[in-house]
């Protein structure tokens, strides 16, 4: 589904180089003073952020239909040609990169070393995330895909906490593995079909011809076809559930985002955790519903523990950064749960199709809230380095609402709106996945609830050890945000709240995509 | 004229557009924020009344009572989900109800609360808990509700925590939250599943919504029953039924009128409040009985029926053996809700509600009453070292004397008597069972023993407390001892007095006005029901009960009151055992923490372990094996090939070196080598001549 009349002016193009072009432009500026690379870089990532919402605006929320494409033939020999578009998920994808970078730079303040090489990669980042969230044939998908583990991986690399190295080479390898596992498994797919680009490989998944297809150039001997199937499956999922992280391929992240800085730890939870999750949606969904649907239950009891386990392991964390990243794991498998909910099966044959629809604009939604949440949530915790020294562990504080009751009244937002408190936006999204996985899939949404109860009580652990209590008397003259810092974070906070009260603002964009997106799943 | 109903939205926006101004005051502009928050409530109060007014005018009129006005919220695919509110005779009670004690309360805080350096933000969370639980009431939507329902349960985690500097007060409002939190789970999957099966959540919607007939008869009486009980669970949670009671004595740590508002008359009777709501759903009856006359009380209602009664109970014989002030009156609390949930089981939504209603005042009343006495008292909550302050604090004692005999259920005077009594009568003709009459009597009678043990403890006898405590902190003189409250404080105690003991007229039997407004009927004057067989034997049994109550604490703790404050309690020298099962609620929270909070530790544990061990030991295991057989081909590398390839080149090397040594080019050495062969040559030649 492509609108008719394609678009003239390479739009997409020019967000993806934006960025990349301006992190040139800094790498070669002669300036050494950190807090000017900082301000060119947050200069070209509003500038960025702008772009998109004028691309917003004229973007046609009415139509599921890909927008603003550009279509060329590259190597037409290998079927692979420059495609890109958005539809209602890639624009609400790049929505929210362009709004996490900024964020990041932000909270980046405590870097002054080598300050100018991190904000050309931070860029050279969001120029990857959003080649991967607008491209279309697998070939340049896949190339932004593994750029984008560079720039990460020399961010935490360079500038990460002591245990960065290691950190940063598990980051690495771990997601090198799930890439490769993809790559084999799209290579076959292409020996089979001759196609890179993922809409003409969704048609035929959909008219059922694409296993057999690959089945019959690669007959190997003994392999029954749904062997090869299961395999070339496994394979391409792999990929995705190693970037999302689903349990048990997520010891990579608490790590990796721990040792980060943590203004990169915003880009990565923010922005760069939604890759996989777009994967699945975009790619897996599409192309492999057919096999998703046969192991639709092993992979829902999978977003079950993904959703139970790391919620309880938050709970015995001591460092702040980990106890949020473990809480960024458990978000994510609610809507890993709203995804597998849809699949279609006989015994939901019968449940009415508002029901899928509500869990697939609830896993939209939810990754659009969790980007902004789990942003602003480290966000508050690099202004807490700030002013602690780089300290970060629940008993190295208490009392902190006596001497900054503003920062503690703004991050007690942000905590409750990941709590999924109603009246701030983790709750609609949270809803709507649960009004659509509970009849779809009962049993394991119930069980899921209780990752709802376990995220309250370490959040509410964690307030009473950090906020509450006894000032710690090492932090009596701790300062409050300061008028600058809360004018930076009253808007992103005020994001929250008015998603929570009015989000049709954002699902109007997606609601047309995923009502497509639907379709194919019902018998 | 105008309607009220497009504009009552205005009410709950009123006190939350004043807390977000609030919250954006600094510390000292404790006036202005003062103002504010009284000022919006005065208008909630005003629009509420407005409203009240009209829902009355057209229940003289006959004219349909319920007024609704949808709105869409979200779109999901083609449908969209939509949200609204409602007027009706029962949000009209609630709405006065509510908005007229949060003004008192709010009033009543601006003295209580004079010397807290933290008073702005105190009455932010004040006016944005009034405004949430204004619009619990008029919710149409049972996700509006739920909504509004969490705002109320999260500036109770605010308030109770507020002293925050203290862990207990910290510690008590986070197990608050998650006490409740575990029912209202119950309560969000019970939504969702209603919202399956009826495909909307307004309640009402011209014949379209959740709780009209249409969506009602599309139900099972299965999953009628499975969703009332989910939804009461949530319900439990808030209105502390047992065994989710354990928060509500411990959200005491509050600041005394954040006790009285939220922890007493309004916030927890939203449970109650709720079940009234969804009255419909929780008595889905199967087709076949639908009309059939004597039809059994529906699972839902027996559920809530028995926890009610249960709760009752319990809650007054752990009240009995209470020696804070505050906690005596939560767990009274506890128990009266009890009886509020045991009313909807038995007699209906009106019963409930009427006790709800009543309740709310004199409770008000006790425990602002009692802030007055902490207040007089300098901080001290220990009912043994107070004392002889019926001299000292005259209004208070006269108030807090109308709110407990409200509270007992004295008769034919008081509220209480009249909704308690509607209660045990309902339960009497429960069709199912007595038991649960029996349980409210009993709950009754030590109703009355605990509260006369408090008051004689408290206002009897001569003053306990150490005088020459320094009261350096107050400025007062160490001598003073107890002192009355300001008139801000005590004006709003008279206030509640007088409605604890008129409200009850507006629901005897006689003249049942309340209970035929919430009916949408006007009401009718009938001496004769009062002297019906059936209501003069309850009635006469309960003011048994009452007298019986009051004699048995005057006569244990009011006869001689106790001398000083170490003295051991009367039951303690009698029953120490029991005494202490009692004082410790028995050993709910130790049981708690037996079965479920260390067992959920230790998953917690098992899971950082499996997280640390299995799944990262996993990829260590990977990595490690990937190492081995690194280190195994750099082994092989360095000792099979390069040592064969060395070997090889050194044994090439020797060969050279020893081929060389034939041509080095040392004449003497060829000469020698020469000699050495000749002679050789010659021994051999010799050797063989010679054989």
């Amino acid at each position: 589904m492509i609108s008719p009349a394609t678009n003239l002016f390479p739009w997409l193009t020019l967000l993806t180089l934006l960025p990349a072009v301006g992190a040139l432009a800094l790498a070669c500026m002669p300036a050494r003073k950190p807090t000017l690379a900082r301000m060119v870089a947050l200069w070209i990532a509003l500038g960025e952020l702008m772009l998109v919402l004028l691309l917003l605006q004229h973007f046609d929320r009415a139509s599921s239909a890909l927008q603003f494409v550009e279509r060329r033939a590259w190597i037409p020999a290998l079927g692979v040609e420059y495609f890109v578009g958005v539809d209602g998920l890639g624009i609400l994808m790049l929505l929210l990169t362009a709004m996490i970078v900024p964020m990041g730079i932000l909270a980046s303040k405590k870097i002054a070393e080598r300050a100018r090489l991190y904000f050309v990669l931070l860029l050279l980042l969001e120029s990857c995330l959003i080649g991967a969230f607008t491209a279309l044939n697998f070939f340049h998908w896949f190339l932004y895909w593994e750029a984008s583990l560079l720039p990460a991986f020399f961010l935490i690399r360079l500038w990460g906490g002591r245990a960065r190295a290691a950190a940063a080479m598990q980051f690495l390898v771990y997601s090198m593995a799930g890439s490769i596992a993809l790559l084999l498994a799209f290579l076959a797919i292409f020996a089979g079909t001759g196609k890179f680009d993922f809409l003409s490989l969704a048609a035929l998944a959909q008219r059922g011809e694409l296993m057999p297809a690959v089945i019959q150039t690669l007959g190997w001997h003994g392999c029954t076809p749904q062997h090869i199937a299961l395999a070339l499956f496994v394979g391409a999922l792999a990929g995705f559930a190693v970037k999302v992280p689903m349990l048990p391929l997520h010891t990579w992240l608490p790590d990796a985002y721990t040792e980060a800085p943590t203004g990169t730890t915003v880009v990565l939870t923010g922005a760069m955790s939604k890759l996989g999750l777009y994967g699945l949606l975009r790619i897996l969904l599409p192309i492999f519903g057919a096999e998703m649907q046969a192991a639709r239950t092993w992979l829902l009891w999978l977003a079950v523990a993904t959703i139970v386990f790391p919620a309880c392991t938050a709970l015995v964390q001591r460092d702040l950064k980990r106890i949020f990243a473990y809480s960024s794991i458990n978000h994510l498998g609610y809507c890993l749960l709203g995804i597998f909910a849809v699949l279609p099966t006989l015994a939901t044959q019968s449940a009415p199709v508002v029901e899928r629809q509500a869990a697939l604009q609830g896993v939209l939604l939810q990754m659009f809230n969790h980007g902004l949440t789990a942003a602003a949530l480290f966000w508050f915790v690099a202004l807490l380095e700030e002013r602690s020294g780089g300290l970060r562990a629940l008993e190295d504080f208490g009392g902190l609402r006596k001497p900054m009751p503003i920062f503690a009244g703004l991050m007690g937002i942000a905590i409750f709106a990941s709590m999924g408190l109603p009246g701030l936006n983790g709750f609609v999204s949270e809803f709507l996945i649960f009004q659509g996985s509970v009849p779809l899939a009962p049993w394991q949404a119930t069980i899921a609830l209780l990752g709802l109860l376990a995220t309250a009580i370490f959040f509410l652990g964690m307030v009473q050890r950090v906020f509450a209590g006894p000032l710690n008397p090492r932090w009596v003259a701790m300062p409050d945000l300061a008028l600058q810092e809360w004018l930076i974070l009253a808007p992103a906070i005020a994001l929250l709240v008015l998603l929570g009260v009015y989000p049709q603002w954002v699902m109007s964009i997606f609601n047309a995509t995923a009502v497509h997106m639907v379709q194919p799943l019902h018998f | 004229m105008m309607s009220i109903v497009p504009i009552l939205w205005w009410i709950p926006a009123l006190p939350v557009l004043a807390a977000g101004l609030i919250a954006l005051l600094r510390q000292r502009q404790r006036a202005l924020a003062q103002t504010l928050a009284i000022g919006a409530m005065g208008a909630s109060l005003l629009l509420s009344l407005v409203a009240f007014l009209h829902v009355w005018a057209n229940v003289r009129r006959a004219m349909p009572t319920l007024e609704i006005v949808n709105f869409n919220w979200l779109q999901i695919g083609d449908t969209w989900l939509r949200l609204g509110w409602m007027l009706d005779p029962l949000s009209a009670l609630m709405l006065v109800m509510v908005s007229l004690v949060s003004l008192l309360v709010f009033l009543y805080s601006t003295g209580y609360m004079e010397h807290d350096e933290n008073a702005t933000r105190f009455f932010c969370f004040l006016a944005l808990f009034a405004g949430a639980m204004l619009g619990v009431v008029i919710a149409n939507s049972l996700l509006l509700l739920f909504l509004c329902w969490e705002l109320v349960g999260v500036t109770s985690y605010f308030l109770i925590g507020f002293w925050y500097a203290k862990p207990s007060a910290a510690a008590a409002a986070k197990k608050a939250f998650i006490v409740t939190r575990i029912g209202d789970l119950g309560l969000f999957l019970g939504m969702v599943w209603l919202q399956t099966r009826t495909g909307t959540l307004l309640f009402y919607d011209h014949g379209a919504g959740c709780m009209e007939h249409a969506a009602l008869a599309r139900l099972s009486v299965a999953a009628a029953a499975s969703i009332a009980v989910l939804i009461f669970c949530g319900a439990a949670g808030k209105s502390g039924q047992f065994p989710l009671h354990v928060w509500l004595p411990d959200a005491m740590e509050g600041p005394t009128p954040v006790s009285a508002l939220i922890h007493a008359a309004t916030m927890v009777a939203a449970g109650v409040f709720l079940v009234a709501r969804v009255y419909p759903l929780m008595s889905v009856h199967p087709v076949n009985l639908l009309h059939s006359s004597a039809m059994p009380p529906t699972l839902a209602l027996q559920v809530i029926t028995w926890v009610g009664a249960a709760t009752a109970i319990i809650a007054a014989a752990i009240a009995v053996a209470q020696n804070d002030i505050k906690r005596i009156l939560a767990y009274s609390t506890i128990s009266q809700l009890g009886y509020m949930m045991l009313g909807l089981g038995v007699g209906g939504v009106v019963v409930g509600i009427f006790h709800l209603l009543t309740h709310a005042f004199f409770k008000a009343l006790l425990f602002l009453g009692a802030g007055s006495v902490i207040h007089g008292c300098d901080g001290e909550q220990d009912i043994r070292r107070m004392g002889g302050l019926s001299k000292a604090m005259p209004v208070t004692f006269a108030t807090y004397a109308a709110g407990m005999l409200a509270l007992c259920g004295f008769p034919l005077v008081f509220s209480g008597f009249w909704s308690k009594d509607a209660i045990l009568h309902a339960a009497h003709l429960w069709s199912l069972s007595q038991i649960p009459f029996w349980l409210g009597s009993a709950g009754a009678l030590l109703t009355a023993f605990y509260m006369t043990r408090q008051v004689c403890y408290v206002f009897a006898g001569a003053y306990r407390g150490a005088l020459d405590k320094s009261a350096v902190g107050h400025g007062a003189p160490p001598a003073a001892g107890p002192h009355e409250s300001p008139a801000v404080m005590t004006l709003p105690l008279i206030v509640l007095a007088i409605f604890a003991i008129a409200l009850g007229w507006l629901g005897t039997p006689a003249w049942e006005w309340l209970q035929s407004f919430l009916q949408g009927q006007p009401a009718e004057l009938h001496w004769a029901a009062l002297a019906s067989a059936g209501l003069l034997g309850t009635m006469l049994l309960s003011s048994t009960l009452v007298f019986a109550g009051l004699g048995l604490g005057w006569w244990l703790y009011g006869r001689r009151p106790a001398q000083h404050a170490a003295a051991p309690d009367v039951l303690e020298q009698q029953w120490p055992h029991i005494f202490t099962a009692l004082g410790n609620g028995f050993h709910v929270d130790a049981f708690y923490a037996a079965t479920v909070v260390r067992p959920f530790a230790a998953a917690c544990a098992l899971s950082d372990w499996l997280d640390r061990c299995v799944w990262s030991g996993a990829v260590r295991a990977v990595a490690a094996g990937t190492q081995l057989l690194a280190r195994a081909e750099v082994w092989t590398d360095a000792r099979v090939v390069n040592a064969g390839f060395d070997a090889g080149c050194q044994g090439v090397t020797r060969g050279g070196q020893f081929l060389a040594l034939l041509q080095n080019g040392r004449v003497q050495r060829y000469l020698r080598v020469l000699t050495l062969a000749l002679i050789v040559l010659a021994v051999v030649l010799l050797w063989r001549m010679r054989g």
